[in-house]
């Protein structure tokens, strides 16, 4: 890979390695710590696959207490340690070090509870996402949060990551799904918070542990809440002779008070890409092609569908249409899902960017990424999650091409900073990971980044839980600490004061 | 630090202007050892542990919406702005802030409709509608504030989704002012329903509706708020007084063939658990509102000015709402007097099949009781100031676990723990928080936990 600089490996902890791996036995017997190269090759990327290391050693551990004595082991050995789900982290987050322990929740793979009268689950970390929609599916239940791998990914990842996926606009991303967690901290603790209620009369902890990345602790079980699957779904097709009026009609949506199950927005070469790829019957002359999903009691859906179809009728829609059978639903979304492996067969390589944007911003964005791509000579196709105003870039390269890689790195940073300028952010869904990382200044200063650190030091203090990803420079929690402040005099002596 | 033994009510008032005016105040606090009370219009003073600082840092004059785009579902605004303005502005685009910020002055003796948007996130205040659109802190986008190292700091964004760094503005929603002073929010605003309308089971004890409310939230209905009133209580709402028994209340809100659609299919759903009656748009909207700000337990108070502030306790006594005349507002030293011998109010979050449990436990010591989120949500009234801390979280602890928070009592009382207690490790880390955002403890200190 390029760039990227991960922090140097701890000679001492390299030089201990056999001695490690040991103790770490000890800890998880028989087949839970994995040392030889070729069994560890698995575990060295995640779903960037252009960063790869292999780890110190691989440890699958299988109970709480378990993943307690090799946090505290590694916390009295200075050693680091990476958590890692499935391993689909689209920033990598789950990336390891030459000189950390890779600790794979894989095992925690049972639903500990579902409670239907409360709504919940309680799941160990590495059930799939999936896993818990198909658990309560039998009582019409789902989990809401859908990102695309959710075939594959954990809840335990997706807490780390605070996954979203095509339905959060109307339903909420992880952290809004998820009531509970069981964590164990580096020093070994193992903290409750949460359960099968409703927020904390106190300070929000959970909310910050979802989507910390894993850089806090290490989550062993999660409850989540489970919503009734809608009655009914159904999706209307809107083609466009430009972004800027689908951008109008999906503002004028939400404008008019309806707020989608999904909303995505597919850009010219997208639309063909998908066609090309499996032939869902997308419009090919349209600039710009638009999926609403309206989903809810039939009597609504149909009501809200009329409204969608006035709405884009009015901004000059060229083609439209209403899914009339669930079959016909699924065959929209089907050229949408499939977007990624669409432009996996028209380029070799690509890059998937995660940034948002107020949506008003669209066009712009929009016309000035034709103009990177133009400099960098690099195909650039868009899908975005319309409603939230979440837009994946997806940049085609050929890794066998020297230099492309690197282009293609370059072009994805101009993006996102192209979406800080315009008042969004770097990621609105993938995390920042070690893929975003450098990038952060561009959001925050070093004040602000400072205050998020200080989150980190008072979970751990020696930075030993996945460092080298988020910050892009790691302080010493003891020089945070540290305050300096001078003056002193009050300068507005009258009441009241200033 | 040596804040709670200090001269009673803090009188002296820092009422900054603008963030920088922020950071001198705490600047100065951190250089001379001083406490500073952080608080927006004070509305909600009663909240949490009983502190004396030697200061109060008031954000009122913090104020005014900075950037509110309707279509991007977004707002903007100084951490002084009050929530009224709030509330009226995006009214007028026909949005609301989902989460539905219940109004403390009722419940306090004050008038309602008070309160400043930093206060609502520092409270992660909910009504409701808290089951299905989330709490304050699931529409905290992004924030503006000053730590207790006299620094300015931003976090999150001010779009909807943003997952860039640690999520502080969920974090520092309901930290009550003890590791910033917010100077401005950004939080997600959404369509208001186009109406409302409420369905009534009649009759139930408390069992029966927690399980005719899980059967209604588990539906395809889309319920949107979920509450009981024991006969007692709904007696004292004058939505559903007449009805003279219990009222199990199921909220849908939408587009009118929605809810014709769906109370229809809920009605089928729950006729054979008890007698269904109705309440139309405008009883729904004063029934709901009683229920998000506990008017039944409403502080009944006498200024010695002459009027009455607050809502009635006794059947047949008046309510009031945002839109009655307020008397003039007590003053901190009448107030308290008030509360000090006012029933003690627990706001008790479990899990919504196990609120009734809770109740039950406590019947004996005279415990009244009504229930928001399908149960989940109990608002508990003790006879007289005394708190029964003990017992409150025993009965809570007995369900599997929860939170109960302590919200109105005597100044005594609420000197002791008034959160759900933290075991030690999450105490510790807490500790180590407040260590890294406010070291000097100038913050609120004590506000939510000694010595933090």
């Amino acid at each position: 890979m390029s760039g990227l600089v991960m922090p140097a490996p701890k000679a001492e902890v390299m030089a201990r390695r056999a001695e490690i791996i040991a103790d770490l036995r000890a800890i998880v017997p028989g087949e839970g710590v994995i040392d030889a190269i070729n069994e560890m090759r698995p575990f060295e990327s995640d779903g960037v696959t252009a960063y790869r290391q292999l780890p110190l050693a691989v440890v699958l551990p299988s109970t709480t207490e378990q993943v307690s004595q090799v946090l505290a082991y590694a916390n009295a050995n200075g050693i680091p340690v990476v958590p890692r789900g499935a391993g689909t982290s689209l920033s990598g987050g789950a990336l390891p070090l030459a000189d950390g322990i890779l600790l794979g929740m894989g095992k925690f793979n049972r639903i500990l509870d579902i409670d239907f009268a409360n709504r919940t689950v309680v799941a160990q970390p590495g059930v799939t996402n999936l896993g818990i929609t198909t658990a309560v599916a039998h009582e019409g239940f789902y989990y809401a949060p859908d990102p695309s791998s959710q075939i594959a990914c954990t809840i335990g990842g997706n807490v780390g990551e605070n996954s979203g996926g095509v339905h959060c606009l109307k339903y909420g991303l992880t952290t809004n799904n998820v009531l509970g967690v069981e964590m164990v901290l580096i020093s070994g603790e193992i903290v409750r918070i949460g359960g099968k209620h409703l927020d904390s009369g106190g300070l929000d902890l959970l909310g910050l542990i979802v989507g910390s990345e894993g850089l806090l602790g290490v989550v062993t079980e999660v409850t989540v809440r489970i919503l009734k699957k809608p009655e009914t779904a159904r999706a209307v097709l809107v083609g466009f002779p430009s972004s800027e009026a689908a951008g109008a009609c999906v503002a004028a949506i939400i404008a008019a008070g309806i707020i989608p199950g999904g909303m995505e927005m597919m850009d010219k070469m997208m639309v063909h890409a998908a066609e090309a790829f499996l032939g869902a019957g997308y419009p090919l002359d349209v600039e710009a092609l638009l999926i609403v999903e309206l989903d809810g009691p039939e009597a609504e859906v149909n009501h809200l569908i009329e409204r969608v179809a006035q709405i884009a009728g009015g901004l000059g829609c060229q083609t439209l249409r209403a899914s009339t059978s669930e079959e016909e639903r699924i065959a929209f979304w089907a050229g949408r899902k499939a977007a990624f492996p669409a432009v996996g067969r028209i380029s070799p390589d690509y890059l998937c960017m995660d940034g948002t944007i107020p949506r008003k911003a669209l066009p712009e964005v929009l016309r000035r990424m034709e103009a990177m791509s133009e400099k960098y000579g690099l195909k650039c196709g868009n899908v975005f999650h319309a409603g939230d105003g979440n837009l994946h870039p997806l940049i085609c390269y050929d890794a066998n091409t020297p230099g492309e890689l690197d282009k293609a790195e370059a072009f994805g940073a101009d993006i996102l900073l192209l979406c800080v300028e315009v008042g969004g952010v770097l990621t609105g869904e993938h995390g920042v990971g070690v893929e975003k990382r450098d990038l952060m200044p561009s959001m925050f200063n070093e004040i602000d980044l400072a205050h998020q650190q200080r989150l980190k030091c008072a979970f751990d203090p020696e930075a030993l839980l996945n460092p080298g990803k988020v910050f892009p420079v790691l302080h010493r929690c003891a020089e945070l600490g540290r305050m300096h402040v001078s003056g002193g005099k009050l300068p507005f002596p009258d009441i009241p004061r200033f | 630090m040596s804040a709670l033994i200090k001269e009673p009510a803090s009188t002296e008032r820092l009422c900054p202007r603008d963030e920088a005016d922020v950071v001198e105040a705490v600047r100065w606090a951190v250089s001379n050892g001083r406490t500073l009370d952080v608080a927006g219009s004070r509305s909600k003073a009663g909240l949490g542990r009983h502190i004396q600082t030697d200061a109060t840092l008031e954000l009122a004059a913090l104020s005014g919406v900075t950037l509110y785009e309707p279509e991007e579902l977004v707002l903007s605004a100084r951490a002084g702005t009050p929530i009224a303005e709030i509330t009226a502005l995006v009214a007028a685009s026909h949005q609301m802030m989902a989460f539905e910020p219940m109004d403390y002055g009722p419940l306090f003796g004050q008038p309602a409709g008070g309160g400043t948007l930093g206060g609502l996130i520092a409270c992660n205040l909910a009504g409701p509608r808290r089951p299905s659109a989330g709490a304050a802190r699931d529409h905290a986008l992004g924030l503006r504030a000053v730590s207790g190292r006299a620094e300015a700091f931003k976090a999150g964004g001010r779009v909807v989704k943003n997952v860039t760094g640690y999520d502080l503005p969920r974090g520092l929603a309901g930290s009550h002012g003890t590791l910033a002073a917010f100077t401005e929010l950004t939080i997600k605003v959404l369509p208001r329903p186009e109406t409302v309308e409420t369905l009534l089971i009649l009759g139930l004890d408390e069992a029966q509706a927690a399980s005719a409310m899980s059967a209604a939230m588990g539906s395809y209905y889309d319920v949107s708020g979920s509450a009981h009133l024991p006969a007692d209580i709904a007696a004292l709402v004058p939505a559903v007084a007449g009805a003279g028994r219990a009222v199990t209340a199921l909220r849908l809100e939408g587009v009118k063939p929605s809810i014709l659609h769906r109370r229809g299919k809920l009605e089928e759903m729950l006729r054979a658990r008890g007698e269904l009656s109705f309440l139309n748009e405008a009883a729904s909207l004063t029934f709901w509102q009683a229920v998000r700000d506990v008017e039944p337990f409403a502080a009944t108070v006498t200024s010695p000015r002459g009027g009455e502030v607050g809502a009635g306790t006794a059947p047949g006594e008046g309510f009031s709402s945002a839109t009655s005349p307020s008397p003039p507002p007590l003053t901190v030293g009448e107030r308290e007097n008030i509360l000090d011998t006012a029933p003690a109010i627990w706001r008790v979050s479990v899990a919504p099949m196990a609120g009734a449990d809770v109740v039950a436990a406590l019947r004996p010591l005279g415990a009244r009781a009504f229930y928001d989120w399908a149960g989940g949500l109990v608002w508990i009234a003790l006879p007289d100031g005394t708190p029964r801390s003990a017992e409150v979280r025993a009965a809570v602890a007995a369900t599997g676990g929860g939170h109960a928070t302590l919200v109105r009592a005597s100044l005594a009382a609420r000197a002791e723990e008034v959160f759900q207690p933290l075991d030690p490790v999450t105490k510790a880390l807490v500790t180590r928080m407040k260590d890294g955002f406010d070291p000097a403890r100038v913050l609120s200190p004590g506000r939510m936990y000694a010595g933090v």
